[in-house]
């Protein structure tokens, strides 16, 4: 197969059971697919929830990966976002822990306003910073605060919802 | 009606329509058997000697019916012995419901004695499996396990039972119908996708089916057979659907694949049309993918979306139950009427006829020697495609599959996607159950035999007249082939010639014993042993070194099969240069 690898996100309503998070994982390592990140959390019927994964492979990869994940019994509802051809919003919120004494501080302080962060946490040393985006402008904050030095990262991983009306919902 | 869970289980199973249930008893189950003594009389429990054999034997009697096979063991050692049975299943797509105790709720994760986490451990190799958490959940999840494991593709669900839970009391009432709101396989093909094969069908010049297991789960050879008589179409069929189409039908072309007959594979090589129904385009079918044919229109039926376009990407995916896309398929035929489809077909059917009679299966006979394959026409001879044939892995297996008539569906049971060694003789165990009147063979090779040997002591036991037809060539044999074809002749680690003396071993176990080592003596042995009325352990020394032929080495074309001798220079060249890209079976 052509090394033609596309980075997709796939949304997915599962039942809010022990294992659940097991069986989907465990299907990505069995068959050699790529996580590259993956939230989950209830939705308003606690029965329910809702899970995005961001994964990479070829176009005939990811398709069976989405075949994949809608035969797992548990799994209710499969969209993968990117191939729907409709926009969408995706975000993710990281946390930042940053060398801050002397111009470093002023520095992080300066970067963090740029790209409407809040500080969080705040120590003689160091300033934890929290940034909510999509990918590039978390790249963005987190490449130029390298030059502080950072402590510690925490990243969520992606959520992502489809824009206008149309949504994912159980039929 | 307050039942102990012990009592819902064995109440849940009779609703459930279970004549027979696999099992060894051990302490987390020990209350469902003491249990057992109350329906003894209403369902047929069969105590094996290994629990790897309670799943094989639920898979046999699962593949030769259509109905979920039943196995129930302890918790620990006894659910992880179940471990090759279950994936054996999985790989070929088989229903059967796999119960194993548990230590008590409030001991999970404790590494309690003979705790092991076997929902976690079966996770890969189950279509979905449960771990009950109350005695009130138990009827439901049992109706559910059965529900998952026979509708859509079938396959195993294993529910693992605490024993406080099998212990504890609740209102029973067995649920009339089951709703899984994220399960709902698709039955009906798309309307439209039916017509774009139909007009395939109509426009081509050298169609041919290839078909596999799903015939045989869908119960729709009947179907297929219509289909095959009113397009004239030749059929290839995959080791899993032999049986599945007549195999002495004249359209029949044969198994197609590594070790597929020369016409069905230059059949699949240069059609202009591929129907490929309920089969999923295995490796040991396609060889080298991108030249599978390569130049053909591909339909593919099967009832899991998954397995469309997974290997091979295909122009017509009909998603469905195989009998009732034929059925749409046949209808939306009805509606041309003005197709003469011989004439269409008289040139391609006259091609493959040609590569039919050139390049039959053959092999030479001995009057010295057994030929593992004269075993395999002594047998068909015999049988007529009445008996179930079962079979182990290796050489044996092969020489089964080309060389016995199949004629039935359901009536050869191999495991072909994992490739167990040891599954043959119990999934026998299960034929026989379901089966108690007819003729079960196991083909096993004289080392499959010895992994699961010990279930002589239960068709001892109840009687079943199972018939083992011991390949016996000292070796393990179909490794030993890859070596003399591949590794230098270097046979390392596969020459099995310090072996029990079967015939004595079956005695030891109170169990008839035969040998046959010439030729002349053959027939007799075999005739012997079908008509004995227990079971029966037949040692037939072969010729150590033959070879399963035609081959095609892994990874390669189809098109380029190493024949049987004798063999014409190009032909040998072919061989030097095969190289294998992957390991035996
Ligand atoms: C459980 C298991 N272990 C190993 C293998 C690899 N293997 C495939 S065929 C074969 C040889 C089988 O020997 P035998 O049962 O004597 O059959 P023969 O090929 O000689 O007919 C082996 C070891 C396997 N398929 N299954
Ligand atoms: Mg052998």
């Amino acid at each position: 197969m052509k090394e033609e690898r596309e980075k997709h996100i796939i949304a997915l309503l599962v039942e809010n059971k022990p294992g659940v998070l097991a069986r989907i994982a465990g299907l990505f390592s069995a068959k050699n697919y790529n996580i590259l990140s993956l939230t989950v959390g209830e939705t308003t019927d606690p029965e329910v929830s809702r899970m995005t994964i961001v994964t990479e492979g070829h176009p005939l990869i990811i398709e069976q990966i989405v075949k994949q994940l809608r035969k797992l019994i548990d799994v209710i509802k499969v969209m993968d976002l990117t191939e729907v051809g409709e926009k969408y919003v995706e975000r993710e919120l990281v946390l930042v822990k940053v060398n801050a004494k002397g111009e470093s501080r002023a520095e992080a302080m300066r970067i963090a306003q740029i790209f409407r962060g809040n500080i969080v946490d705040v120590s003689p040393d160091t300033l934890t910073i929290e940034f909510t985006g999509n990918e590039e402008k978390i790249e963005a904050a987190i490449n130029l605060l390298k030059e502080c030095g950072i402590r510690e990262l925490a990243r969520t991983g992606k959520v992502a919802m489809l824009r206008g009306t149309k949504s994912l919902k159980i039929s | 009606m307050r039942l102990k869970g012990f009592e819902i289980f064995w109440e849940s199973l009779i609703r459930e329509g279970v004549e027979v249930v696999f099992g060894l008893p051990g302490g987390a189950v020990i209350s469902i058997y003491h249990a057992y003594a109350k329906y003894r009389d209403r369902i047929k429990h069969i105590l094996v000697r290994h629990e790897q054999a309670a799943v094989h034997a639920a898979d046999g009697y699962a593949r030769s019916t259509g109905r979920p096979g039943v196995a129930l063991v302890t918790s620990g050692p006894g659910a992880t012995n179940t471990v090759t049975g279950i994936a054996t299943s999985y790989m070929d797509s088989s229903p059967v419901v796999v119960f194993t105790g548990q230590v008590p709720t409030s001991l999970i994760g404790m590494d309690a004695f003979q705790e092991a986490d076997i929902v976690g451990i079966t996770r890969p190799c189950t279509k979905h499996n449960y771990i009950v958490k109350s005695t009130e959940e138990l009827a439901k999840t049992i109706k559910e396990a059965f529900y998952i494991a026979r509708t859509g593709r079938p396959g195993p669900v294993l529910v693992d039972i605490p024993r406080d839970v099998s212990t504890g009391e609740a209102e029973f009432e067995y649920p009339e119908s089951v709703y899984i709101r994220s399960y709902n396989p698709n039955i009906k093909g798309h309307p439209y996708q039916v017509k774009k094969a139909v007009d395939a069908i109509v426009s081509a010049k050298r169609p041919v089916i290839y078909a596999g297991g799903g015939i045989n789960w869908a119960n729709a050879y009947d179907e297929l057979k219509m289909l095959v008589e009113i397009i004239q179409v030749p059929v290839a069929l995959t080791l899993m659907g032999l049986g599945a189409f007549p195999g002495d039908h004249e359209l029949f072309l044969g198994m197609l694949g590594m070790h597929g007959t020369y016409a069905a594979n230059m059949a699949v090589t240069e059609c202009d049309l591929l129907i490929a129904i309920g089969v999923r385009f295995d490796d040991r079918v396609t060889g080298k993918v991108d030249d599978f044919a390569r130049d053909a229109i591909k339909i593919h039926i099967d009832i899991d979306p998954a397995s469309i376009s997974k290997n091979v990407i295909v122009d017509i995916p009909i998603v469905g139950d195989a009998k009732v896309v034929l059925s749409q398929l046949l209808d939306e035929l009805r509606e041309r009427k003005n197709v003469n489809w011989y004439e269409k077909h008289k040139e391609w059917l006259e091609r493959v006829k040609e590569w039919k009679k050139k390049y039959p299966l053959k092999y030479e006979n001995s009057d010295e020697v057994i030929k593992p394959q004269y075993v395999m026409e002594v047998v068909s001879e015999l049988t007529q495609g009445n008996a179930y044939i079962c079979t182990d892995v290796g050489q044996h297996q092969m020489w089964a599959a080309q060389f016995i008539k199949h004629k039935y569906p359901r009536h050869f049971i191999t495991s072909g996607g994992l490739g167990t060694m040891g599954f043959g003789f119990p999934a026998a165990i299960g034929v026989q159950a379901a089966h108690p009147d007819d003729l079960v063979i196991d083909i096993a090779g004289d080392g499959s035999i010895q992994m699961n040997i010990q279930e002589l002591a239960t068709v001892k036991q109840y009687n079943l007249p199972v018939k083992v037809v011991i390949i016996n060539n000292g070796y393990l044999g179909m490794v030993r082939q890859w070596q003399e074809l591949f590794f230098d002749r270097v046979y390392s680690e596969t020459d099995i010639s310090v072996q029990p003396d079967f015939v004595r071993l079956a005695e030891a176990y109170g169990v008839k014993g035969l040998r046959a080592t010439k030729p002349a003596e053959l027939e007799k042995v075999l005739t012997e042993a079908f008509e004995h009325k227990g079971p029966v352990v037949v040692d037939v020394h072969v010729d150590r070194e033959e070879n399963v032929l035609p081959m095609v080495p892994a990874g390669g074309s189809i098109r380029n099969m190493i024949l049987a001798p004798p063999r014409t220079k190009e032909e040998d060249d072919r061989i030097k240069e095969a190289k294998p890209l992957d390991f035996p079976s």
